[in-house]
């Protein structure tokens, strides 16, 4: 028996989040004024539990490193958020929305959580418009839906292709009312360094202000995590700059497992990386994977002239094209899922029929589209996409292929919580991107805006009440305990320890390294002997990182590359933990493929009897091997099947 | 098409150690810049330049770098996310430059703006405005189905042209008068253009108007020039309906 | 009201409200004025000028037309003055004609030079005609005898090619004023939307040019015709 209670509630599927809910205790108005809680990270996690939660009563402080808590990444998800509504009548129902999402994530993720976040996802709508998110209507007034990523029905709703902008300042707004109330202390440029556990609980973070440098201590009765995922381990990934996974990773070495560090999503359809002077990688929505075909050429002699530019893709004859997704995949084409497109991409490229100088590009083209639709429906579609790739490759789109390659954007993987939401430490709660639950090894299109805002709005102010109906006698927490001191003290350390190394080489300089490394060795595709090596090569760049990097500035001022050099020593430690993951899961799943374990036509091959399991991990310490907890998922209502898509 | 380099640019930035400081301007070269790279990731190959240098990197706010989280925030070459339309400086590339050509890097001017740091400002006036009334009051919980008020597509695509703000400021940069009225408006227009935000929308008129000119903005002469530079395109128009929500707000009191 | 006056909608409000005001009164004056140069005989200008001079209506405009302009000079000084401070340090390099015109931009400055113009041409005329009708002739048309104020006029542009120029150059600022003034009159009464910004900018730059060559004409056909 694993030492992890998922505290699973009884009862079938369906039933499980109401018998919960109506089992879970409620904490009295008069009470919760008396209690705090602190939220990190203001995304769609964050903002909308702080908001849920200050309007039931309780003094919530939130905290977010950018200058406004609007400015979270949640803000670019493009696409759209599904929801089992059936507006479309196309005999869509919750249970087809759970069942997608766990078929979706390959199976590793948990029936009760998929099937509560499919439960509470008309909700979201409702909640949405009744806030003034302008969704995309119909011209009877009603709310238009699209479909999205290989589903059969249409669920996906959006706002142009910001749905993610139009959400996250739905959130905000609620927010912002909180904090004209009064209810909703916030503090923007502020980033959290340590959470702080007095007597097995989580009672307060200890965080700096990024505009004076100061370290302060802040207390509550609960402290909740939503600070999205870590996917800029890789450096380059089409996370914002400041994305990271320090938070997430001070809950893990307080006590808090992390769970599956090694899934993380790797999207087919991004601007390529070009010369050695990029920062970011752009995300192009997958939606454009509807009408464009993607393909190379067939002849390597023409991929060569294609690099040194001495043609261009108008050149190569129809003939002489490789659609190669519609040869492998004739059932599904362009639209397979975003794992198998990606894995395919990569393969043509290291065969050397990669497109752009580097060879890491294959084409997107609307050739096809244009002359079938014309190019008013194209750009009706898709105009502001192709716009933003205009302005960034300038190249028009409308005359050329669009040249795209995978990229690193958004980690399955997170702290372990159990079904209320909770890590393995008492208090500590972790929301959104930040937790694991609910996308197994492979998250859906239009799916994370869902989770993000289902955790916010209507999980979490639920499931947090039967932790605080307990703490109601628990007086205001005390800031000048030996546990705050000593937290002070540890963060405190830590800068001045990165602050006086003052070697020889600027931060990002390291971060490119790791980088590289995880992207070879830990990214589309693993293998025991290639994991290893990344396992060394981390630890090499790690030590070398904390003997000759470079930290300039001052302490007590602004300082972004501080900043930026405690997130990348955090990130030598999860990308570690990534390969450490990758190395133990000797199966092919979703977002993670081992080479080991792959079928005769070379198409991932999942082992349900080995691995059908959370793999969790525990810190036992500097320099200590971290040690795995399985929980075993079991599936009563869905029959494990083989994805194929041929 | 093909990317160039350009071997020489004179970067020309204002330097102010804090809010305090009084500030300078300070002339650094940089050279191969490849007019692929984005005006961002010419700025990050500068400030690796000046730590091994050991001097102080330049501080800038950025986040995303896809155009969308209105973090970043340069006056370029006199222009609010320089010389290139509907866009921000991080999508901004090099290829709009030329080879030794003298770039101007300038924080937003703004009263309601103080400089925290170098080119960094605090924009804390935007989410004071925001917090005084740019919201629909409902809590969580206990509202009508989705599609029991049906809005007009009209209705909902102007609301989303509004909603389409990214809260980065060049409207009060570009302003001869740092007036705040796009960013205001833009918001008054988002959720006064849908029946579910119609319902207070004399009282958030109202509220955030006397929070915005309590904040030191200037006032709107109707130049348009934050609209040329805006980079989502955000109309004035949308001005126009917050004098006239703020007007009859004032009037019918 | 004292809330309204400090809120800068409410600030814009009145200007808006002024420079429309004295945009119906340009159109007035120009109607009138330009029957200067279809009659040299002077007879449809005097009448209509002993009319606008008799009127019980424009008698009682006339106050209100003046607290117009008072109020629409000294209220763009304070409120130019509130805007200088809304930007305590400047910006070093500017490219500003990019994104507006530099009419827009100078509404004062060009306020400015119409008030001198104003100035002067008040005391050419107004003042004559309202505190010194003495000093000029009379006529008798139609049985009624009235001022010669076509006398006045013409002479004045007889008499000198600088006072021709310097009215014709008066005409041409106060058009520029117009070109961006009348739009944006209505766009701060908030009566303007996505229809109509754009008619009312065209509508805004015939007025400008109507008004601009419509005074600058007269003392341009007196200075090419005598």
């Amino acid at each position: 028996m694993s030492i992890l209670n998922s505290k699973i509630p009884e009862g079938p599927l369906a039933e499980k989040w109401s018998r919960h809910k109506a089992g879970i205790k409620v904490v009295s108005p008069a009470n919760k004024r008396k209690l705090d809680i602190i939220v990190v990270g203001t995304g769609l996690g964050g903002a909308s539990a702080a908001a849920s939660l200050a309007e039931l009563g309780y003094n919530v402080k939130a905290f977010c490193y950018q200058d406004s808590p609007r400015r979270a990444h949640s803000i670019a998800a493009q696409g759209g958020i599904n929801a089992a509504k059936n507006y479309q009548n196309d005999n869509d129902s919750v249970f087809r929305l759970f069942y997608d999402t766990i078929k979706g994530g390959d199976y590793r993720s948990r029936e009760a959580n998929v099937y509560r976040l499919a439960e509470v996802s008309p909700n979201i709508i409702d909640q949405c418009v009744a806030q003034g998110v302008p969704f995309g209507r119909e011209y009877g007034g009603l709310l238009a839906n699209r479909s999205f990523g290989g589903v059969l029905v249409s669920r996906t709703f959006y706002a142009r292709g910001q749905t993610g902008q139009q959400l996250l300042l739905g959130a905000y707004q609620a927010m912002n009312r909180q904090i004209d109330k009064g209810n909703v202390e916030m503090y923007s440029r502020h980033e959290m360094l340590d959470v702080v556990i007095v007597d097995g609980k989580a009672r307060g973070i200890i965080a700096r202000d990024l505009v004076t440098g100061e370290i302060k201590r802040f207390g509550a009765h609960a402290v909740v995590v939503a600070t999205g995922g870590y996917g800029n381990v890789f450096f380059l990934s089409t996370n914002a700059m400041g994305s990271n996974g320090s938070a997430a990773w001070q809950c893990y070495k307080k006590g808090a497992f992390f769970a599956n560090p090694c899934f993380v999503q790797i999207h087919p359809t991004c601007i390529p990386v070009h010369g050695d002077q990029q920062s970011k990688l752009t995300l192009m929505s997958e939606s454009l994977r509807n009408d464009g075909r993607v393909w190379v050429p067939k002849k390597k002699e023409d991929a060569e002239k294609l690099r040194k530019g001495e043609i261009g893709p108008n050149d190569i004859a129809e003939d002489d094209r490789d659609f190669y997704l519609e040869r492998r995949y004739p059932s599904y084409g362009n639209l397979v899922p975003r794992d198998v497109a990606s894995r395919a991409a990569k393969e043509r490229c290291d065969e050397g029929f990669g497109v752009n100088a580097e060879g890491k590009a294959v084409y997107l083209d609307f050739k096809y589209a244009i002359e079938r639709l014309g190019k008013d429906v194209i750009k009706a579609r898709y105009g502001n996409l192709f716009q933003m790739y205009e302005k960034i490759t300038d190249v028009d789109p409308y005359k050329e292929p669009m040249m795209i390659y995978p990229a690193i954007h958004y980690s399955m993987g997170g702290s372990w919580v159990d079904y209320n939401l909770m890590t393995t430490v008492s208090g500590l709660y972790s929301i959104g991107e930040a937790n694991f639950s609910d996308h197994g090894a492979n998250r859906l299109g239009a799916s994370a805006l869902m989770q993000g805002l289902a955790d916010g709005y209507f999980v979490l102010p639920y499931t947090i009440g039967d932790y605080l109906a307990n703490e109601i006698m628990t007086p205001k927490a005390d800031t000048n305990t030996p546990e705050f001191e000593e937290a002070e003290k540890a963060v405190t350390s830590r800068i001045e320890k990165l602050y006086n190394i003052k070697g020889s080489k600027p931060v990002d300089y390291f971060h490119k390294k790791l980088g590289q490394v995880m992207w070879d060795y830990v990214g589309m595709s693993r293998n025991e002997e290639g994991l290893k090596k990344a396992v060394q090569l981390i630890r090499e760049i790690r030590d070398e990182f904390w003997k000759d990097v470079k930290v300039p500035g001052e302490l007590d001022n602004l300082n972004p590359e501080l900043e930026k050099a405690g997130r990348v020593a955090d990130f030598f430690d999860i990308g570690e933990l990534m390969a450490l993951d990758a190395l133990n899961r000797n199966e092919s799943c979703g977002g993670h493929f081992r080479e080991e374990s792959v079928t005769e036509d070379g198409e991932a091959k999942r082992n349900d009897k080995s691995f059908t399991y959370v793999s969790s991990w525990e810190y036992k310490g500097e320099g200590q091997e971290p040690v795995l907890h399985k929980e075993d998922l079991v599936f009563e209502n869905v029959e494990l099947t083989q994805r194929s898509y041929k | 098409m093909a990317d160039k380099i350009l071997k020489k640019l004179n970067i020309k930035v204002w330097r102010q150690k804090n809010a305090a400081d009084k500030g300078r301007f300070e002339t650094y070269t940089i050279e191969n810049i490849s007019t692929g790279s984005s005006f961002l990731e010419m700025l990050d190959i500068l400030n690796d330049k000046l730590i091994i240098d050991g001097q102080d990197p330049i501080a800038f706010d950025h986040d995303c770098r896809e155009g969308i989280c209105g973090t970043c925030s340069l006056y370029i070459n006199g222009r609010p996310h320089g010389p290139d339309t509907e866009v921000t400086t991080c999508q901004l590339h090099m290829r709009k430059f030329n080879d030794g050509e003298t770039i101007t890097i300038e924080p937003w001017r703004a009263k309601a703006f103080p400089v925290i740091k170098d080119l960094v400002v605090d924009r804390t006036a935007f989410e004071k405005i925001l917090r005084a009334g740019g919201f629909i009051s409902v809590n969580t919980g206990g509202v009508p189905d989705a599609n029991a008020i049906p809005v007009p597509y009209e209705d909902a695509e102007e609301s989303m042209d509004a909603a389409a703000c990214i809260g980065c400021g060049a409207c009060v940069a570009a302003c001869k008068n740092s007036s705040a009225m796009l960013f205001v408006s833009a918001k008054v227009s988002h959720l006064a253009k849908l029946p579910q935000g119609k319902v207070e929308a004399k009282k958030r008129a109202r509220r955030m108007v006397a929070k915005m000119d309590e904040l030191g903005f200037g006032g709107c002469t109707n130049t348009g020039a934050c609209e040329v530079e805006c980079p989502k395109s955000i109309s004035i128009t949308n001005i126009a309906r917050l004098n006239r929500e703020y007007l009859l707000a004032r009037f019918s009191e | 009201m004292s809330k309204f006056l400090t809120a800068s909608i409410g600030r814009k409000f009145i200007m808006g409200v002024s420079g429309l005001f004295l945009v119906v009164f340009i159109a007035v004056h120009l109607t009138v004025n330009i029957l200067l140069i279809f009659d040299d005989s002077g007879e449809l200008f005097n009448q209509a000028a002993h009319f606008m001079g008799t009127n019980p209506v424009v008698k009682i405009m006339e106050p209100l037309l003046g607290i117009g302009f008072l109020v629409h000079i000294l209220w763009s000084f304070f409120l130019e003055y509130q805007n200088w401070k809304a930007r305590p340090v400047k910006y070093d390099r500017k490219s500003s004609g990019v994104s507006s015109t530099w009419t827009s931009r100078n509404m004062l400055v060009l306020g400015a030079l119409v008030l001198v113009f104003l100035i002067v041409h008040v005391l050419q005329f107004f003042w004559v005609i309202k505190f010194n009708p003495e000093s000029m002739n009379s006529v008798i048309i139609g049985g009624e005898e009235m001022e010669d104020t076509y006398s006045l006029v013409a002479g004045l542009f007889r008499s000198s090619v600088a006072y021709d120029l310097f009215y014709i150059v008066g005409g041409i600022l106060l058009g520029f004023h117009l070109s961006h003034g009348f739009w944006s009159g209505f766009q701060t009464l908030g009566l303007s939307n996505k229809h109509w910004i754009s008619r009312l900018q065209v509508l805004g730059k015939i007025f400008s040019v109507i008004v601009a060559i419509g005074f600058s004409i007269i003392p341009l056909y007196f200075l090419i015709k005598f």
